[in-house]
């Protein structure tokens, strides 16, 4: 086990370098001087210069690259121009919003989506089976803002059950910060259920034209046993692949959820700071998201490890 | 979007022109891939016509603001006493474009890189380590941080999306790639002496064509649906130039008022991308029947 | 005689295809009496396998059916028998071993999982006992180190030793019938003689009644009773195996035991029947042998041939064959 996650941490490693240097790169992909679009174009020119100092930008390529290095391996991730903070305390603020959102949408999305793609396969080829795909593929069709929005008209602004915008932190009060967070996670689950739902009725379909199946039904198992327990233990397999995906869809949505429902969480946190030009905040809020991520794959791969005895790392 | 990088495909063999011919019958008939395919020549038609409606998409009168759908005016009209119709008929152009290019360069690229990497095993680790860095970044996160540094313009859009999509198609092609260079035919191509780039453009590259086809049709799908986001979050196509998702941005601050202007081109992304997503599903089950991966 | 243990009549399966439903196998009919060993021989797609599935109503759901015939088993109907009915038939009074052991088995559960499963659903045992009943089957099965064995996953074990555990899962309950489905044709060759052997020594040990299928005549011959030969989804012959061996009567089955290699007389050449089985909604007429006989003649491409006892308990389908005793 030990030795597992020391092996999947040293294949980790490279990722993480290419990572900090993809988000370097992501700041000299700016046009002309980076310090006069971050400056302002009505910046004086002593203005430009203090910028494009403090930024570094005065020095060789590679120099900044290696310094931007080695400031990460400090832990140092910056500082956002428009807030006067550290990239890192400013995320600190808005992440438990942002993980509140990704996490009570992944809290749907697993059991629905386990749930209806498995249905759909027992029952494949019959009304329920097309029925439950053709939900699937209209949640992995729509796009997420836009029904967020009809969502919004319908049961915050017609119906008044939800409040349309704004979050309140679960320790101030738990039941308030669930229905701030329902409608939004609901509308961010759409596409997840869908996705997740045909994802897991393919492995199911897979995992049940298998012979080991028929050995289980020829053994007198129920139809429950046989396919919640011989089925869906192989499946689950191919299911834990998807967990890397789905938690990085939950990332990206909750940057578009987000700004529907003004919720102050870290995309939001983004795209106010792309509109101010603040790069170095962008920059630093990739790095952490892309450093989650490779760790979010890791603990996949280990689980991954853990549900399928056939993969051994010894 | 990487799940089509999990499933390694069974290569299959290079299709013979009978069945060529076997597999184009069955895609015909295939309930899912008809049903896309009139969806998306419809939109085709809608955005080639556009002009047809002899209205300039960007004509204000204001005179004629917020007018709900009516036989003047179908889908009512904007903000600006646009007609919401004629920019969701342009837009078609713009958002189908923009998706097309993205599916074509991701997938083109994609390939390219794949091949390299399962060809060539010095430069597998760096080009594969490159792609994970990628695929590290939410796709979206990544696009949005793309076109902010490049400027909100169509070009940046598709840039960025191919940079996003292009990992997972790398992936794909490489995985299969990795699994047609060990079969027989291959090694008793390697063993005659075939040069490598011939058996990369005859034997790889070709085998690698059906599920890529498949994965494209989704990007394309995934694509259209990231257009309108980046628009939706103001870095997308600029107006006046009209695109599906920033028609939707554009209505969303009178939604209550006047929601003609939001409802039609969401429903217009979400049957784009409904039928590519029917016309992949069928591609795969008929192409790739063990490339079982949802889109 | 005492009633048979299972009776076959008459039963005919049919799958759905592209094209409609095709039969696959048509008008089966046969006994298996207790501790009886019935092998059934044929190539593949001869509809040996789906005549096994259909003891236990184990074809694929919804895409088969029955439209005719019976599996009688303890005074019911197991193709028109409820589901619960046929769920404490299966694994307890009959049960089955596969034919490829590599996938026969659930990868994601131990062995002991996979054996105590079937014990503790059909004779209530607890987690403790159904563990060490496994043990014990384990050693029945002959397979060294049991107790070790016990808690390993299946792609630990060889395809012979694999096989050993799905034995051991089916006679976990001391079947009154055991089906195998060519059970040692995914196996090596040395592999195969020893899991025959085990079947063999276990059928006497527990008095269960077997039916074997395979599409080897050597197999069956060393192992049954008596033989059953199936050509395109009927049956042509049925026989006691010395009858059958002595005097084969089907032209099939002559064609059969002249491609067999013999062990004595050195290198001969082998015999080969000519042409290929017909799928099954091909079109032809009379026998559905005729057209790969080489006796056949006109009656042969008229008339659908009956099976027709010719003497004793040997029965046979074939025209002109049986055209000499009339039937009896």
């Amino acid at each position: 086990m030990l030795r597992l996650i020391t092996i999947k941490l040293l294949q980790a490693a490279p990722v993480i370098l290419v990572v900090s240097i993809l988000a370097f790169l992501l700041m000299s992909l700016l046009p002309g001087d980076p310090a006069v679009v971050i400056a302002g174009d009505q910046a004086s020119p002593e203005a430009i210069a203090a910028v494009r100092h403090s930024l570094g930008l005065d020095r060789p390529f590679l120099e900044r690259l290696g310094i931007w290095l080695l400031r990460l391996a400090q832990g140092e991730f910056g500082s956002s121009l428009m807030l006067n903070q550290s990239v890192l305390s400013a995320m600190g603020e808005r992440l438990p919003v942002t993980l509140s959102l990704a996490g009570l949408s992944l809290a749907i999305t697993l059991p629905v989506g386990i749930l209806i793609g498995s249905i759909a396969a027992y029952y494949r080829q019959t009304w329920v089976d097309s029925l439950v795909m053709t939900v699937a593929l209209v949640g992995v069709s729509i796009p997420g803002f836009w029904i967020a929005i009809l969502a919004v008209i319908l049961f915050s602004v017609v119906l008044g059950w939800f409040p349309s915008s704004g979050y309140v932190p679960f320790a101030q009060d738990p039941v308030l910060w669930l229905r701030s967070l329902v409608l939004p996670a609901s509308m961010l689950s759409l596409f997840q259920i869908g996705f997740l739902a045909r994802m897991t009725r393919s492995a199911m379909l897979d995992v049940l034209s298998q012979d080991f199946i028929r050995t289980a039904r020829s053994k007198g198992l129920s139809e429950w046993v046989t396919v919640g327990k011989h089925g869906f233990r192989n499946a689950l397999v191919l299911v834990i692949t998807a967990m890397g995906i789905l938690v990085s869809t939950a990332l990206g949505g909750s940057v578009v959820i987000e700004q529907v429902f003004a919720l102050p969480g870290v995309g939001r946190l983004v795209v106010q700071g792309i509109m101010a030009r603040d790069y170095p905040l962008v920059q630093g809020v990739m790095l952490i998201y892309g450093f989650a991520f490779v760790a979010i794959n890791l603990a996949v791969d280990v689980l991954y490890t853990l549900a399928d005895p056939r993969v051994r790392y010894d | 979007m990487t799940e089509l990088a999990l499933a390694v495909p069974a290569a299959p063999a290079a299709l013979a022109p009978r069945r060529r011919f076997r597999l184009m019958r069955r895609l015909v008939g295939h309930r899912s891939f008809q049903i896309g395919l009139v969806l998306l020549v419809l939109l085709t038609f809608a955005a080639i016509l556009a002009p047809l409606t002899g209205i300039d998409p960007s004509s204000m009168k204001v005179r004629l603001r917020f007018r709900p759908p009516s036989q003047a005016f179908p889908f009512g009209t904007d903000g600006f006493g646009r007609d919401v119709l004629t920019r969701v008929l342009y837009g078609a152009r713009v958002s189908l474009w923009i998706g097309f290019v993205v599916a074509l360069l991701s997938g083109v690229i994609g390939a390219l890189i794949g091949v390299l990497a399962a060809q060539f095993r010095s430069l597998d680790a760096l080009l594969m380590r490159i792609m994970d860095g990628l695929m590290s970044f939410p796709a979206i996160l990544l696009a949005l941080g793309i076109t902010a540094a490049l400027g909100p313009r169509m070009e940046s859009v598709i840039i960025a999306l191919t940079v996003a999509y292009l990992p997972a198609g790398a992936r794909l092609v490489r995985a299969s790639a990795l699994v047609v260079r060990e079969l027989d035919y291959v090694l008793a191509a390697r063993i005659a002496g075939a040069s490598p780039l011939r058996i990369m453009l005859r034997h790889i590259l070709p085998n690698s064509v059906s599920p890529l086809l498949v994965h494209m049709t989704f990007v394309f799908a995934y694509s259209i649906l990231a257009e309108a986001a980046l628009s939706f979050l103001g870095v997308g196509v600029q107006p006046p130039t009209a695109s599906w998702g920033n028609i939707i941005a554009e209505g969303r601050d009178y939604a209550t008022e006047a929601w003609w202007v939001m409802l039609f081109p969401g429903l217009a992304i979400s049957l784009a991308a409904l039928g590519l997503n029917l016309l992949g599903d069928g591609l795969r089950d008929v192409l790739d029947p063990r490339l079982k991966g949802p889109g | 005689m005492a009633a048979p243990l299972v009776s076959l009549d008459d039963v005919t399966v049919q799958f759905r295809t592209d094209r409609g439903w095709t039969t696959a196998v048509d008008g089966i009919s046969f006994d298996i009496a207790e501790r009886d060993c019935v092998g059934v021989v044929g190539e593949s797609g001869s509809g040996k396998s789906v005549t096994a599935l259909s003891l236990l109503r184990l074809h694929a759901r919804g895409t088969s059916r029955f439209p005719r015939g019976q599996v009688r088993f303890g005074g019911q109907d197991l193709l028109t028998a409820p589901e619960r009915d046929l769920r404490r038939i299966r694994g307890r009074d009959i049960a089955m071993v596969f034919q490829d052991p590599m996938s026969s088995l659930n990868p994601v559960l131990t062995v002991c999982d996979q054996i105590s499963e079937t014990l503790r659903l059909h004779q209530g045992l607890d987690r403790a006992t159904a563990r060490r009943r496994a043990i014990e089957l384990l050693d029945l099965v002959r397979i060294p180190d049991a107790a070790r064995r016990v808690d390993d996953y299946p792609h630990r074990l060889s395809g012979g030793m694999r096989q050993r555990v799905m034995i051991a899962i089916a006679i976990a309950c001391r079947p009154r019938l055991l089906i195998a489905d060519e059970p040692t044709t995914a196996l090596d060759v040395t592999i195969q003689a020893q899991i025959l052997e085990l079947l063999r020594e276990l059928r006497t040990e527990l008095g269960m009644a077997v039916m074997l299928i395979s599409h080897d005549l050597g197999v069956i011959a060393e192992f049954a009773d008596r033989v059953i030969v199936m050509y395109a989804g009927r049956v042509v012959e049925d026989a006691p195996v010395d009858a059958l061996f002595r005097s084969p009567r089907h032209p099939y089955t002559e064609g059969l035991m002249a491609s067999m290699p013999a062990l004595e007389g050195g290198i001969t050449r082998l015999y080969a029947i000519p042409g290929r089985i017909p799928d099954p909604d091909e079109a032809i007429a009379g026998c559905r042998f005729g057209p790969r006989c080489r006796h056949a003649e006109a009656i042969c491409r008229v008339a659908v041939p009956e099976l027709l006892a010719i003497e004793g308990r040997h029965r046979v389908r074939c025209a002109p064959r049986t055209r000499a005793t009339g039937g009896l």
